[in-house]
């Protein structure tokens, strides 16, 4: 099951120029790009890994690819997202963001269901792949 | 570069480009290079061979531009320069006027210069040094990386200097990201040579190799003048010659550093200026009183007590 977080998830995935010139459109707004990767794709997972540090400063797209191709050669097997922050006032949140990288095989998710007071149900969605530990859950790192 | 080789495939549609007749003056204008350079003439008074070296290379790039548009180009050129040259003799300013070339003709992006040293490179403990070279790389993307001093990247005396993994970190987007980053090397012209010859790699990654000459000192009286006319000053016909023979004196001291020091040593003349209008607070003054600088200002100059006493 195709994981669609962020924006352009429902389209095919972006090739690395049409990554490059979402890029450049967020460097030339001024924000900050920054890329982040894991292997839980639980949609209410906030705690992705900062591959270093936000980019501050960037003139041209170049140099972002040049780190995303670095991390996809440590974490290809993860997803990779890349999320543009706008320090300016008012503002300061992210502006965008959107999956650069995932997984060849995305096994998707299973809805538990929990019998609670009375006949009461709960569900929850829990991913197939976070059944293995992590950094082995695709394929391994 | 006429000796280079076309590919068959370049030499078919080299027929069909060859019907399209290019006007070179239009294309030369609509580029804007021409006002680039007639600036640099203007502005940068002397260093000869280097303005005549940026018209070769802006005429050679003007023509790859074209080649491309024919489709007769199949490889983007090597642009890295070496500058090489005594201090104060303008690399920095012609490296800045070398980002606008670039620009304008499309071979660089953005256009824009980061100015970095050994400082900004190299890191001060182990795995410090590739995170910090790569940041700075990031940031020169699309432009021109200005690496002044770039001989104190190489510490020959320790073995274990961390110079030597920004080096190789350099040498790699050198090469492989030809397209996204021109790198330009500066430092004095021994140094530079030394640094080569340690590092052979550098050497044939870069394809300019620019010398910049000192300033004669008619030159250095001309940039003086430049100088102080664009902040609004102007010697008199005695501080002129004053200033003339400080020149003279001022070369062959020590750590002379050819427009930068004739720029300090017009920001003391300033001052001493400064210094003797004030002494006099009743008198009326012009505007002319406050724009001219005085024989006396000059002359009370050390470098002239120490030329009489050495």
């Amino acid at each position: 099951m195709r994981v669609t977080q962020g924006c352009f998830s429902f389209l095919p995935d972006l090739t690395d120029e049409q990554i490059s010139k979402q890029v450049q459109y967020a460097l030339g707004k001024g924000w900050a790009v920054n890329l982040e990767f894991t292997d839980d794709p639980h949609p209410r997972n906030t705690f992705w890994e900062m591959w270093g540090l936000p980019m501050f400063d960037l003139r041209d797209a170049a140099g972002v690819l040049m780190e995303l191709n670095e991390c996809r050669k440590v974490y290809g097997d993860r997803y990779i997202r890349l999320s543009a922050f706008d320090s300016s006032h008012g503002w300061e949140s992210v502006r965008l963001s959107f999956i650069v990288n995932r997984p060849k095989v995305e096994p998707g998710f299973r809805l538990e269901r929990q019998e609670t007071d009375g006949r009461n149900l709960r569900y929850t969605t829990k991913s197939y792949a976070v059944d293995r530990p992590e950094g082995s859950r695709y394929g391994g790192a | 570069m006429s000796g280079e080789p076309t590919s068959a495939v370049a030499a078919g549609s080299a027929e069909a480009a060859s019907a399209e007749r290019i006007d070179l003056r239009q294309e030369f204008e609509a580029v804007g290079i021409g006002e680039v350079l007639d600036q640099l003439d203007r502005e940068l008074i002397g260093l000869r061979p280097v303005k005549t070296r940026i018209r070769e290379i802006a005429s050679l790039l003007l023509i790859e531009r074209l080649r491309k548009r024919m489709n007769l180009a199949h490889e983007v050129p090597t642009l890295h320069m070496s500058f090489t040259g005594n201090p104060g003799t303008g690399k920095t300013t012609v490296a800045l006027r070398m980002a606008d070339i670039l620009y304008r003709l499309g071979f660089v992006r953005r256009g824009h210069v980061v100015s970095v040293t050994r400082d900004e490179l190299v890191g001060q403990y182990i795995g410090h040094t590739a995170p910090k070279t790569k940041e700075v790389l990031k940031k020169a993307m699309g432009g021109v990386l200005f690496i002044d001093e770039a001989y104190y990247l190489y510490r020959p005396d320790n073995e274990r200097d961390y110079g030597q993994e920004a080096i190789e970190i350099l040498l790699q987007v050198m090469e492989n990201q030809r397209d996204d980053l021109v790198v330009i090397l500066a430092g004095y012209g021994d140094r530079m040579e030394k640094f080569f010859a340690s590092n052979p790699g550098f050497r044939s990654r870069i394809a300019h190799h620019i010398d910049f000459p000192d300033y004669s000192d008619s030159e250095l009286l001309q940039i003086a003048e430049l100088m102080l006319t664009e902040q609004n000053y102007k010697f008199d016909a005695e501080a002129r010659a004053a200033f003339e023979r400080y020149i003279a004196m001022r070369k062959t001291q020590p750590l002379f550093a050819n427009a930068r020091s004739i720029r300090n040593a017009l920001d003391r003349i300033r001052l001493r200026q400064a210094n003797r209008l004030v002494a006099d607070l009743d008198r009326v003054l012009t505007a002319d009183d406050i724009m001219t600088l005085e024989a006396s200002d000059v002359l009370a100059s050390r470098v002239f007590s120490n030329g009489k006493s050495a």
